[in-house]
């Protein structure tokens, strides 16, 4: 019954509404061409899914080891807090969805359709729009994948970590690399061109050497969209105390910086372009939902413990607010239940904040912050107004780790693995500029209305 | 006499001080014989009644003192002198309750240490005087009891006590024996010719050996062991025999009524409402309120508003005579008129004025700093008011560049400096950074020019930046202290070794008893002031007490050393070292540094360097990568969070060439290493 409902959903677009210029489908540099108007009638979607079957050993994250099956009652929370946020937001399109967790593979496809369904009631969702679920290659898993393709999803993203057995179980994780390469071959037959791979370094024992012959592996029976992730051991984590104790050793410091550029060389040579400090495709194959959180765009935050960044019109908010949801998912069930969403946060950035949210995760993409772009947030201060006067930015441009030209403000190659060294000098003279800027309104036209800044 | 005596003993070498013990032993011991005769005098005269002491003395009305009834030989002034945790609070809470100064109750504990301070850490602090009424023998006495401080640090008070006491009661632990504030304790007294009353305490506790201390201190200070007093201060045994003591073998000021009024300041205290309280000695005559009285020192006149007794709260009299010790209100609006030592004196009737004593020199200095510049105006009021109660703490305005505008404090001693700063947090809520202590150098100019411009030959250097280069230097001078160590006698291996590599030399060595040794050791003052302690205690179990005196200035083979940064100093991190520790200080102060300072895009050189010879070198390395693997929708808040942090933090770092140093750093660097 479930599939015949996704099924439905996938076969008749006429469900969905349109917007009436650009569809939907995220078009490289769409709002910049089309405004400041978009910024808050569009946004992304994420879904969160808690659970897992089991914990990860260097896993953080906010998941939960389910004991009985609920997943019914999630999945009637997360369409029901989908469509009061919707709504709050009052976005005519949503541009791309993201089932992320957790184990969202875990999820009946159905689920997946459901929601989906209610973006559609909602806003409109075009039929090209990226919808991407992540994926553990496990048998299950995979059986599952043909299933969420016809419950509406066009991009797997999955979670391989590494194709050494050992690894996988200091890892903690459930699957073989047997089962990851079938993974990874099901879903390009499913999804040709859009299948990501999702991989780790500095892992323990782990050599420069060893990382190349897997990444050469990798090569070979990837898609067109790698994702290379620095293992960073988290507080609280099983991998954590390991290494406390002196049980586990992860390489040094110098060690996984050589592995970090030589994968940068690897997958350079083989035609993947590096798009963001940790993400690299083949044929433009980029996450287009991704790429909106580092263009500063609206996003919206569905199911425990997710986040959101967005302008809420329908309760008379003009500024843009960074929402958390309740992280516990029984909690976070019974809030949506009662009051339609499970919000636990709502901060309101102000001009300022907002602009060091785009600072900072704009630099992350290769491409960097272009002129364009910034003066959709700061239509008032041009990227050379506030950085251009500061000798500090003065030092890093010289040393070529950081690059102020005629297209924007970018790291240059060597510069964006040092990218954390720089962010503190940028933000302060960020901050320096807004608020002599501030000052400077405030002095010389009280009563001339500047225009109203971005949200 | 007296004073030619103890002038001699300061002078002497060292090693002579040692050898020259016999001939102080007969001093003692004549000393002791005038005092036999006294008490036999006293004894004759007056049977004594012990009994009668339950009933004794209180003076329930407190307005009908009549302090004219207490001609000078009625009067007995004395301290109470102990190593720390002796019980010499304790002993002071009995006396206080036997004559009725208090009421007695569980509650009494250290009722005169008055700080919180000094309830914590069990020292006094800040010596309080309270006078007893005793009855004895059918004749009642006044008895001023000056609490003094037990430790040498504070030996500027305590010396300030002695002057005005005839006698002193040294407490001894009947469990511990003699320690090393005992001894120095004791030669203060000795050398101011006091009446010394051994009391042994505690002997209620079980390991009470008195015996032992008995004999120990037959052997260190040459008095017969028959003269000591056992007691427990705790339960109350035998104190009243101490009480009697006091009256038999304590001699009465030497002091007339019928001279013109004289007395000694010998404390000072500051009230928001009266203005200066000053604790005086009537050395001569008699005072009374509405007096005009006359400072030697400033040669102003004041009007006597208010005097009377402590007993140990101030206690309205109207009058104090001769050989009394009480307080006295006379207008003064600012401590600085209170000078410790002034004379005071009628106006009508000018006298000479008393010696007075020598202003407390600092031997310790530390910088201090308010964690936050915000904070400094706070910080300024606490000190000043401290300072007002403690004058022997020296005050100069410094800044840092590292840490911003504070001071450069002088203090007596290391323990002075860690109350003051204790005070400080407690009593004024201040947070504070104190920089490691460091000692005042000497340099003997040997340049002309120099001279003429300092005005003298030899030149004091309180801040290394100011130490002058070799070549306009014939010698460097450091000060020295004469360390006195006792410890069980297994533990002295570890302490002798310790000793030496703190550059020291011994001096002598004695057991004075079958376990117990006494080490005395020359140490460079700089060798003791920053850990020596807490190395000698844990290397002892505990079981080792240390004490100092000054002794005078030795010449050293002292040098600068500079900690250089991507080749640029530091200036606040210069430091003065002798030769022979420079490669060890340098080393740690690399390592130090190379802990607290954050990688950066760029490698970073942390060295030490006399003149241009680098001696240590750490090596921070550049980060080759840092940037967060994964940060997405839902690590933005996270991320802001941290880089927003950072970015604060980068606005207060401090730059060296380009090099980012956080102030924490130099806290690392510069504070005094936590317990």
């Amino acid at each position: 019954m479930m599939s015949l409902r996704a099924a439905r959903r996938a076969l008749s677009p006429g469900v969905r509404r349109f917007s009436d210029t650009s569809g939907g489908e995220i078009v490289e540099d769409v709002s910049e061409r089309t405004g400041c108007a978009q910024l808050t009638t569009q946004a992304s979607l994420y879904v969160h899914w808690p659970y897992c079957l089991r914990r990860c050993s260097y896993c953080n994250f906010n998941k939960y080891i389910s004991r009985d099956n609920n997943d019914h009652m999630m999945t009637e929370c997360l369409q029901k807090e989908t469509e009061t946020l919707l709504q709050l937001s009052q976005v005519s399109c949503v541009t791309s969805v993201f089932f992320g967790g957790g184990t969202p593979s875990l999820a009946h496809p159905s689920t997946v359709a459901a929601v989906l369904e209610t973006v559609s009631g909602q806003a409109s969702l075009s039929e090209k729009a990226e919808v991407t679920l992540e994926v553990n290659p496990t048998p299950v898993g995979m059986s599952k994948l043909e299933d969420f393709c016809r419950a509406g999803v066009n991009r797997f993203s999955i979670g391989v970590q590494s194709l050494q057995d050992d690894d996988l179980k200091i890892l903690g994780r459930d699957h073989s690399s047997r089962q990851a390469l079938q993974t990874i071959e099901e879903a390009r037959r499913l999804c040709p061109g859009r299948v990501s791979v999702d991989v780790m370094f500095g892992r323990p024992k782990q050599s420069v050497e060893s990382w190349e012959n897997e990444l050469s592996k990798l090569l070979r029976v990837c898609d067109d969209h790698m994702s290379l992730y620095q293992l960073t051991l988290e507080r609280g984590t099983q991998l954590f105390k390991q290494v406390q104790g002196g049980e586990v050793t992860v390489p040094a410091e110098d060690v996984t910086a050589e592995m970090y550029q030589c994968a940068r060389r690897t997958l350079h040579q083989h035609g993947f372009l590096q798009y963001e400090v940790s993400n690299f495709a083949k044929h433009k194959a980029v996450s287009h939902h991704n790429m909106s959180y580092w263009k500063g765009r609206q996003y919206i935050g569905v199911g425990p413990g997710a986040h959101g960044r967005f302008v809420l019109p329908g309760e008379g908010g003009v500024a843009r607010e960074a929402r958390t949801q309740t992280l516990e998912p029984d909690v976070w069930m019974r809030e949506v239940q009662q009051r339609g969403h499970g919000t636990r946060r709502r901060i309101q950035l102000n001009h300022l904040e907002l602009l060091e949210e785009v600072l900072v995760m704009g630099m992350r993409m290769t491409e960097g912050i272009n002129h364009k772009h910034w003066e959709l947030f700061s239509p008032q201060l041009s990227l050379r107004e506030v950085f251009g006067r500061s000798t500090d930015v003065q030092e890093l441009l010289q040393s070529g780790r950081l690059i102020l030209d005629d297209r924007g403000l970018r790291c240059s190659w060597d510069g964006l693995a040092l990218l954390d060294s720089m962010l503190p000098a940028l933000l302060v003279e960020l901050e320096r500029q807004i608020s002599q800027r501030l000052q400077r309104d405030h002095h010389t036209d009280g009563q001339t209305k500047k225009t109203s800044n971005p949200r | 006499m007296s004073f030619s005596l103890v002038k001699r003993w300061c002078e002497t070498p060292l090693l002579r001080r040692v050898l020259q013990f016999k001939t102080y032993r007969r001093k003692i011991l004549n000393y002791n014989m005038t005092y036999t005769l006294l008490r036999h005098r006293w004894m004759k005269r007056l049977p004594v009644l012990s009994s009668s002491f339950k009933m004794i003395s209180t003076q329930t009305d407190k307005d009908a003192v009549d302090l004219s009834k207490f001609p000078a030989d009625r009067i007995r002034n004395f301290c109470i002198i102990a190593h720390i945790d002796h019980g010499k609070s304790t002993l002071a809470d009995r006396l206080l309750e036997m004559t009725g100064a208090i009421a007695k109750t569980e509650k009494n504990k250290q009722v005169l240490d008055k700080l919180q301070v000094e309830r914590e850490r069990g020292i006094t602090v800040k010596a309080q005087t309270a006078s007893l009424f005793y009855n004895h023998e059918g004749q009642q006495y006044l008895l001023n009891l000056i609490d003094t401080p037990g430790h040498v640090d504070f030996s500027y008070e305590v010396s300030r006590s002695i002057s005005a006491c005839q006698g002193v009661l040294l407490i001894v632990d009947a469990n511990q024996g003699i320690q090393a504030q005992t001894v120095a304790n004791f030669y203060l007294a000795f050398e101011a010719q006091l009446a010394i009353i051994p009391v042994i305490n505690k002997i209620d506790l079980k390991n009470a050996d008195p015996e032992r201390v008995e004999s120990q201190i037959e052997k260190v200070f040459d008095i017969p062991r028959e003269e000591c007093i056992r007691i427990s201060a705790k339960l109350g045994t035998n104190v009243e025999n101490v009480l009697q003591a006091v009256v038999d073998r304590i001699p009465p000021p030497e002091a007339s009524i019928d001279d013109p009024f004289k007395a000694l300041v010998f404390d000072s205290n500051f009230d928001h409402y009266r203005g200066v309280v000053a604790n005086i000695a009537v050395f001569g005559g008699r005072v009374k309120k509405g007096d005009r009285i006359v400072s030697a020192y400033l040669g102003k006149t004041y009007e006597v508003n208010e005097l009377g007794l402590l007993r140990p709260d101030e206690h309205s009299t109207g009058k104090l005579f001769a050989g009394q010790v009480g307080y006295i209100v006379a207008g003064m609006k600012d401590v600085k008129e209170a000078q410790i030592g002034d004379t005071l004196y009628l106006q009508e009737q000018p006298v000479e004025a008393l010696p007075g004593f020598k202003p407390a020199k600092a031997m310790v200095f530390a910088g201090m700093y308010p964690m936050d510049q915000s904070e400094y105006q706070g910080l300024r009021s606490a000190i000043e008011k401290l300072t007002l109660n403690d004058s022997s703490v020296t005050v100069q305005r410094d800044s840092s560049l590292a840490l911003g505008a504070g001071w450069r404090l002088g203090f007596l001693g290391l323990l002075h400096m860690e109350v003051f700063n204790q005070r400080l947090e407690q009593e004024y809520n201040a947070s504070v950074i104190v920089t490691a202590p460091t000692v005042p150098y000497k340099a003997v100019l040997s340049s002309a020019k120099l001279i003429k411009e300092h005005g003298s030959k030899e030149i004091t250097i309180v801040n290394p930046a100011q130490f002058p280069d070799r070549t306009v230097v014939s010698e460097y001078l450091e000060p020295m202290v004469l360390g006195t160590i006792l410890a069980p006698d297994s533990y002295t291996g570890k302490i002798m070794s310790l000793c030496l590599n703190r550059r020291a030399v011994q001096k002598n060595m004695l057991y004075i008893d079958d376990q117990r040794v006494m080490m005395k050791y020359l140490f460079p003052l700089n060798e003791v002031v920053v850990d020596f302690y807490d190395l000698l205690k844990s290397l002892s179990s505990g079981y080792a007490s240390f004490d100092y005196e000054n002794a005078g200035y030795q010449a050293a083979d002292l040098i600068k050393m500079d900690i250089l940064l991507n080749g640029r100093p530091v200036e606040e991190l210069i430091t003065i070292v002798h030769r022979d520790r420079a490669y060890s200080s340098g080393k740690a102060m690399c390592e130090r540094l190379k802990d607290s300072i954050p990688r950066q895009m760029f490698e970073i050189a942390v060295q030490a360097a006399i003149g241009s010879k680098v001696i240590a070198r750490e090596t921070i390395k550049a980060y080759k990568k840092n940037v967060l693997a994964k940060c997405y929708g839902g690590d933005i808040t996270r991320k802001m969070k941290l880089l927003k942090k950072q970015a604060e933090g980068k606005k207060k770092m401090r730059l060296i060439g380009s090099v980012e140093v956080p102030k924490d750093a130099f806290i690392n660097v510069l504070k005094r290493k936590q317990k």
